[in-house]
């Protein structure tokens, strides 16, 4: 049964809060964290807990705890992201691990080794954790395979966000609490969104009612057709004016402009006019309403520029709350890291 | 080839004479003497109580990737992977390297096959020159080379006007196109099936629109054309019913369907043939047209039943280790299917979906018939006196391990690692050869 106690050896080098979040036996178990759907209740709550914890951490003068010192971080980012590499980035060295990023157009990914010697190098090399941003859906699942060390996903192309979808409800349990029974509103470019995807997991798991508004051309086949068990149970509305009605957040996704131009709209105009979160819009929604939006921000396309920065927003919040989630994960992670058979890898070489 | 060789007390299934009778098959020098009658004299005696014998598995389509592509299959290995797959006969299609567009490639495939193959290969030629959908092949010249079709298989004729020219002028020869149909505007980078295992995967789909709209349109061009359209590997209830209904108005459409869209799912893709709850993205099973819906995959197999689809046609597409070691994306399309096909397709036997005899007929006689191979080899596919000693003994009941590091095809590319299969192929012997014996049946 796993405790979620760090090792004596280590325990005294870690300040107490950090040793806190006292889980119920055996909730967490994972090694990896690929995506949110597969997580229970008592999971997500664990990790929300652990994520207060850090959320401390880095409010202090020192922000710098040695929970994870001597192990090793690599983040692998085969898509440039500037928020969540750095996030993660600063995560790891809160904690005191060792990061190293590893952009793939400057490594041997360019000269056509695959993915899998990729990543097995990176293992060899000493790696305890890989934090891994793809643009093909799937690629960490065939890393999590390949590797003994952890894997985390940082994003995998149209299909899993997960530490996003993590922060995105740390942010709206701050300001809601319970998200069992809020309306949360995403709307936008469904289709091509990992972030609601993964969204559409933790939200539905907790009991939140997650409705999805989105151009039919935008939304992925399935969704809000009763398939429940195979996929979440969301409500699907074409219509945003009717979507936000009573809504406790909404969240507009990027909306690409190649996607401007890929026939899935007629253009930014006519999307904006439609679907654009703007004032009159989020009046639909309840007083207070939480704005949310997981960035890079199109303003005056997805989302006005008065509201992306307005009273309601919690952008900011967002990126904030990212770092101590990723924290949170780094540290859950591993807890359950199988050093030996890292150990037995180093040893082979 | 003169060897007498005497297959003995076996329950003899010969659909195309109507043949299903306990009793003796005697062959001589690569022929059929006799079926069902008594066997004296000398020769060499394979005892055969306890299985099923019947005319050696007819494939209209596979892979075998010579020239060009042998590090993915060759024709020695490819026809021995259809050998233990209970094939005596394999429709070699024509995406090789260079394409087999012209009559030099046939003969060189048909050269090839007559010094390394263990089964008889017929080769298919190209619609268009290079595969490359803007002109047509030379199809008479390719037809005076031996080809029993003409196929740009792996991709569609996009162009409309191609397709019609193509159909009117293979009709000159009476051969079919076989059309891979497939709206590729519509199935733009698409890797896998539209449906909840995609948006779970977050995937990019094809909708089964793109292939229902490709059947009706060459549907269409084959009745005006009075040609033949042979449908390769149909794979939805939609594309089923277009061609159900065309059959119904006299036009001239055949069909075939694969062992893995007859049995897997999309579902396979997520969760493997296991069905667990991990999310695999399992790139073997990755296939062009890809798994499908569970209803699709019900229509399909009504369509076998009731004789709208004619036959059984593997797909075979073997592919190298690191072809599917790889981002699903980036994973290339096809599934080894020859060493599996007879077992896999045994489910729906042993599920009651459709009779032994009615699964013999249509990887027999029927894919004979679909395309009319019978007039380029008389006989095939059948146990009528003098027809090719092409005999397969199954074991309807024998339940085996897929285990394809074993497979005789270079390609291990198989969602079905692991699963048991109740159905064996115990031999198969090819013009009077014995080119496949699992369990030595045949060793005097």
């Amino acid at each position: 049964m796993t405790t979620m106690r760090p090792p004596e050896a280590r325990a005294a080098d870690i300040p107490a809060p950090l040793a806190a979040p006292a889980a119920a036996d055996g909730a967490w178990r994972r090694r990896h964290l690929l995506d949110l759907d597969d997580f229970t209740v008592d999971e997500l709550d664990l990790v929300m807990r652990t994520a207060d914890t850090m959320k401390e951490v880095l409010q202090r003068e020192v922000p710098r705890v040695p929970a994870l010192r001597g192990t090793t971080i690599v983040t692998l980012f085969y898509e440039n992201s500037t928020r969540t590499r750095s996030s993660f980035e600063l995560a790891g060295k809160v904690l005191g691990a060792d990061v190293i990023n590893v952009a793939a157009a400057s490594s041997s990914v360019t000269k056509g080794e695959s993915l899998v010697d990729t990543v097995k190098t990176l293992q060899a090399v000493g790696a305890d954790v890989l934090v891994m941003r793809h643009s093909r859906s799937g690629a960490p699942y065939l890393a999590a395979r390949t590797v003994e060390c952890s894997v985390v996903n940082a994003g995998d192309g149209l299909h899993a966000h997960p530490t996003q979808g993590l922060l995105d409800l740390y942010t709206m349990r701050a300001s809601l609490g319970d998200v069992r029974g809020k309306r949360v509103v995403i709307v936008g470019d469904i289709l091509h969104s990992r972030v609601a995807r993964s969204n559409l997991w933790s939200l539905t798991t907790l009991g939140a009612e997650v409705v999805l508004c989105a151009p039919p051309t935008l939304l992925p086949a399935g969704l809000g057709r009763g398939l429940e068990g195979k996929l979440p149970p969301v409500r699907v509305e074409t219509d945003l004016d009717r979507a936000v009605e009573g809504a406790d957040v909404v969240m507009a996704l990027r909306m690409q402009l190649e996607r401007m131009h890929g026939g899935f709209v007629p253009g930014a105009r006519e999307y904006s006019r439609l679907y654009q979160v703007n004032a009159a819009r989020l009046a639909r929604a309840k007083p207070n309403a939480l704005v949310m939006h997981p960035g890079p921000m199109n303003e005056g396309v997805e989302i006005s520029h008065e509201v992306a920065h307005g009273l309601q927003s919690h952008v900011e919040e967002q990126v904030q709350n990212g770092v101590a989630v990723r924290m949170a994960v780094l540290w859950l992670i591993t807890r359950n890291s199988t050093r030996q058979a890292r150990a037995a890898t180093k040893g082979a070489l | 080839m003169s060897e007498r060789i005497i297959i003995r007390g076996g329950r003899i299934i010969d659909p195309a004479n109507g043949v299903d009778v306990v009793g003796n098959v005697v062959i001589e020098d690569g022929r059929v003497v006799s079926a069902g009658g008594s066997a004296t004299g000398a020769g060499r005696e394979i005892d055969a109580r306890g299985l099923i014998v019947a005319p050696g598995f007819v494939d209209l389509h596979a892979h075998l990737r010579d020239p060009g592509l042998e590090y993915k299959e060759d024709i020695e290995s490819g026809t021995r992977a259809a050998a233990r797959g209970g094939f005596t006969t394999v429709c070699a299609m024509p995406n090789t390297e260079p394409p087999m567009d012209n009559r030099s490639i046939v003969e060189y495939v048909l050269r090839e096959a007559a010094a390394r193959a263990s089964v008889r290969v017929l080769p298919i030629g190209a619609v268009s020159k290079g595969r490359a959908g803007k002109e047509l092949a030379e199809l008479g010249d390719l037809a005076a080379a031996g080809c029993v079709g003409f196929s740009d298989d792996g991709a569609p004729v996009a162009e409309t006007t191609l397709m019609r020219r193509a159909l009117e002028y293979a009709s000159i020869f009476g051969l079919p196109v076989i059309d891979h149909c497939e709206d590729k505007s519509l199935a733009q980078d698409a890797v896998m099936h539209e449906g909840w295992v995609s948006t779970r995967l977050g995937l990019r789909a094809a909708p089964a629109a793109a292939e229902i709209a490709a059947v009706a349109r060459d549907v269409a061009l084959a009745e005006a054309a009075g040609a033949h359209v042979h449908i390769a590997h149909v794979s939805t209830r939609g594309a089923i019913d277009e061609i159900r209904r065309a059959r119904a108005r006299g036009v001239r459409v055949t069909a075939e369907v694969t062992p893995h869209h007859l049995t897997l799912t999309d579902e396979v893709v997520a969760f493997g043939c296991a069905g667990g709850d991990e999310l695999l993205y399992d790139t073997n099973a990755k296939v062009n047209p890809p798994l499908r819906s569970q209803d699709d995959v019900d229509a399909c197999v009504e369509a076998l039943a009731d004789g709208t689809v004619d036959c059984i046609a593997t797909d075979h597409a073997p592919h190298a280790v690191i072809e599917k070691l790889c981002e699903f994306d980036e994973a290339a399309f096809g599934i080894s299917g020859l060493e599996t096909a007879f077992g896999l397709c045994m489910r729906l036997v042993h599920q009651n979906k459709i009779s032994l005899e009615t699964l013999i007929e249509r990887m027999t006689i029927g894919p004979v018939r679909a395309l009319g191979l019978d007039r380029q080899v008389p006989g095939i596919g059948t146990l009528a006196p003098g027809a090719p000693a092409d005999i397969v003994l199954l074991d309807p009941a024998a339940e085996w391990v897929v285990e394809p590091e074993r497979f005789a095809s270079k390609g291990k590319n198989t969602p079905l690692a692991g699963v048991t299969l109740k159905g064996r192929v115990v031999a198969t012997i090819a013009a009077g050869r014995i080119v496949h014996d699992e369990t030595g049946v045949a060793v005097a």
